[in-house]
């Protein structure tokens, strides 16, 4: 075993060995620009473009020409919102987004908010997931589109999303999910699911950094955006730029590995998920799973140690790389968004670990990162006034703090 | 973030851990910080009150690696001071002593008054002490 441990796997993967092969032709030897109309040169980097967008929509039931191809799926989002807020803005200026969309959704719409869009930000349950009343009652005749997200990149909750589907069909609207975390590791289908735009990205799924899509629904509704870089005119007039054929190659060469080995690397890493959570939560008292576990990635722990601080943890952990929800390991010094919307105190996020496993992981990785977190929380805990005065049976929620 | 070699041996050998009676009247006992902020400091002193001198300290910290080590080494500067010395400490000190980053001084504030809390505490319970020997 190698340390250290990659268990991080929400935060971006590793790329398939498998996936590096497949785009290093398109480097030195097949350079050519996928624009290039008249010479071989072009003609093979079309070649390898339109054979990775066929591989892509295969992953979502998608036809090759609903994918859009960009650097990421933070420019899918910016695209999808403000390419559908700017094309429809005769018809309505609302859009509904949840609280724990990824910031890339969000401050989308907090800019298109500044331009005289309504946003609506609907809380989520204890579990993570949104109420399909609530989005229903959301719903207005001014409302152009929803954007809830597949699944959430720090708890690994899955959303209701062919409900929400449906129910956006039913009333009109377009409906854009953020389909990062869940495409290449659940199944995902855009005509069962109902659903209109999709972002999604190389680098979640073994591919490469730097390219991502958007899925643009082509038939049943059409679904029209306004281009949000001007240029050649690339990819059907709503992305505009050269195309990255390596990295498109390589992301098309993932897309198929996933759609391949899913089910199966699905199944290993739930196995291994679950023997972790057993392990925490035999072994230590005051645990907490932030989210549903019924409706969850099966690669996604998140898990607060209750009056043990997050970044302390992960010190004490530093031959595995994890993430936390304190704030002390956020750039804003402010607990994580997404475990403050489940409603479950400030505490708890400053305590909240996420384990995400992945391809690459093994059973003996995951009993060493079992072991480790087990001995560093029991050790923090003795250092901890919290845990002391709760053992001494002490409500710790009535006790008059000096906030600072 | 890149830890200082002394927060990472503070961290990893805490000093002067664990907790002291707090109804002994020679005890000062200090609790700073909330849950919800991510960082509560407990600093003990114990003093001899014939000579004012804190001769023993103890902390519980829940709270980043910093403020761990912030309060770990509070505890090594207090004892063998006077108390009056020991309201003197200022968080520069942690902040150089353990080459803290700027976002990790708040560490370092908190130990501060987790001192003086500790502290004002001991002379509290001292002066109704002597006050009820007066009576």
């Amino acid at each position: 075993m190698k340390l250290p441990i990659y268990m991080d796997y929400h935060a971006t993967t590793p790329m398939d060995p498998r996936v590096f092969e497949a785009m290093k032709p398109y480097f030195i030897e097949h350079f050519g620009n996928a624009a290039s109309r008249n010479h071989s040169f072009g003609w093979e980097a079309e070649e390898a473009v339109e054979k990775a967008r066929k591989q892509v929509a295969d992953l979502i039931g998608a036809t090759a020409k609903e994918i859009v191809f960009t650097s990421g799926a933070t420019e899918s989002n910016n695209l999808a919102l403000k390419g559908v807020a700017e094309m429809y803005a005769e018809r309505g200026n609302h859009i509904i987004t949840a609280a724990t969309e990824h910031k890339a959704v969000l401050d989308t719409c907090k800019r298109l908010e500044k331009s005289g869009v309504r946003v609506t930000y609907l809380p989520v349950l204890q579990n993570g997931l949104i109420d399909l009343d609530m989005l229903r009652e959301a719903i207005t005749d001014k409302t152009i589109l929803v954007s809830i997200m597949y699944a959430n990149n720090e708890i690994g909750v899955v959303q209701p999303v062919r409900e929400i589907g449906k129910i956006c069909k039913e009333r009109g609207v377009l409906f854009h999910t953020d389909g990062v975390q869940a495409a290449g590791k659940i199944l995902v289908n855009v005509i069962s699911d109902h659903i209109d735009l999709m972002s999604i990205t190389g680098h979640k799924m073994y591919g490469p950094k730097g390219v991502g899509a958007l899925y643009v629904r082509r038939r049943n509704p059409r679904v029209q955006l306004t281009a949000q870089m001007d240029g050649g005119g690339h990819e059907r007039g709503m992305r505009s730029g050269t195309l990255n054929v390596p990295g498109i190659a390589g992301f098309g060469a993932a897309a198929e590995i996933c759609n391949q080995e899913m089910a199966a690397e699905g199944a290993r890493l739930r196995a291994l998920r679950d023997k972790l959570r057993a392990k925490l939560e035999s072994e230590l008292d005051e645990v907490y799973i932030n989210g549903s576990m019924e409706s969850r990635l099966p690669h996604n722990l998140n898990i607060s140690f209750a009056y043990v601080e997050g970044e302390s943890l992960l010190m004490g952990i530093n031959d595995v790389a994890v993430s936390s929800g304190s704030a002390c390991t956020s750039a804003t010094l402010e607990p994580s968004y997404v475990l403050k919307a489940l409603g479950a105190g400030d505490d708890l996020a400053h305590s909240s670990i996420r384990f995400g496993l992945g391809r690459f992981n093994t059973e003996e990785e995951v009993d060493y990162v079992g072991d480790k977190v087990v001995d560093v929380v029991k050790k923090l805990r003795e250092l901890s006034p919290l845990y002391e005065m709760f053992k001494e049976g002490i409500d710790l929620t009535k006790v008059q703090w000096t906030a600072h | 973030m890149a830890y200082s070699n002394k927060v990472l041996d503070h961290y990893n050998n805490p000093r002067n851990v664990g907790s002291m009676d707090k109804n002994d009247p020679d005890v000062g006992t200090g609790m700073v910080g909330a849950p919800e902020c991510g960082d509560v400091m407990k600093l003990q002193v114990k003093v001899n009150p014939a000579t004012g001198i804190i001769e023993d300290a103890k902390f519980k910290t829940f709270g980043c690696g910093s403020a761990i080590a912030s309060s770990s080494l509070a505890t090594e500067m207090l004892k063998g001071r006077t108390v009056d010395e020991a309201l003197s400490i200022k968080n520069t000190e942690i902040v150089n002593e353990l080459a803290l980053p700027p976002v990790k001084i708040h560490c370092s504030v908190l130990a501060e008054d987790a001192i003086k809390a500790a502290i004002t505490d001991y002379k509290e319970k001292s002066a109704s002490r002597t006050n009820a020997t007066v009576a």
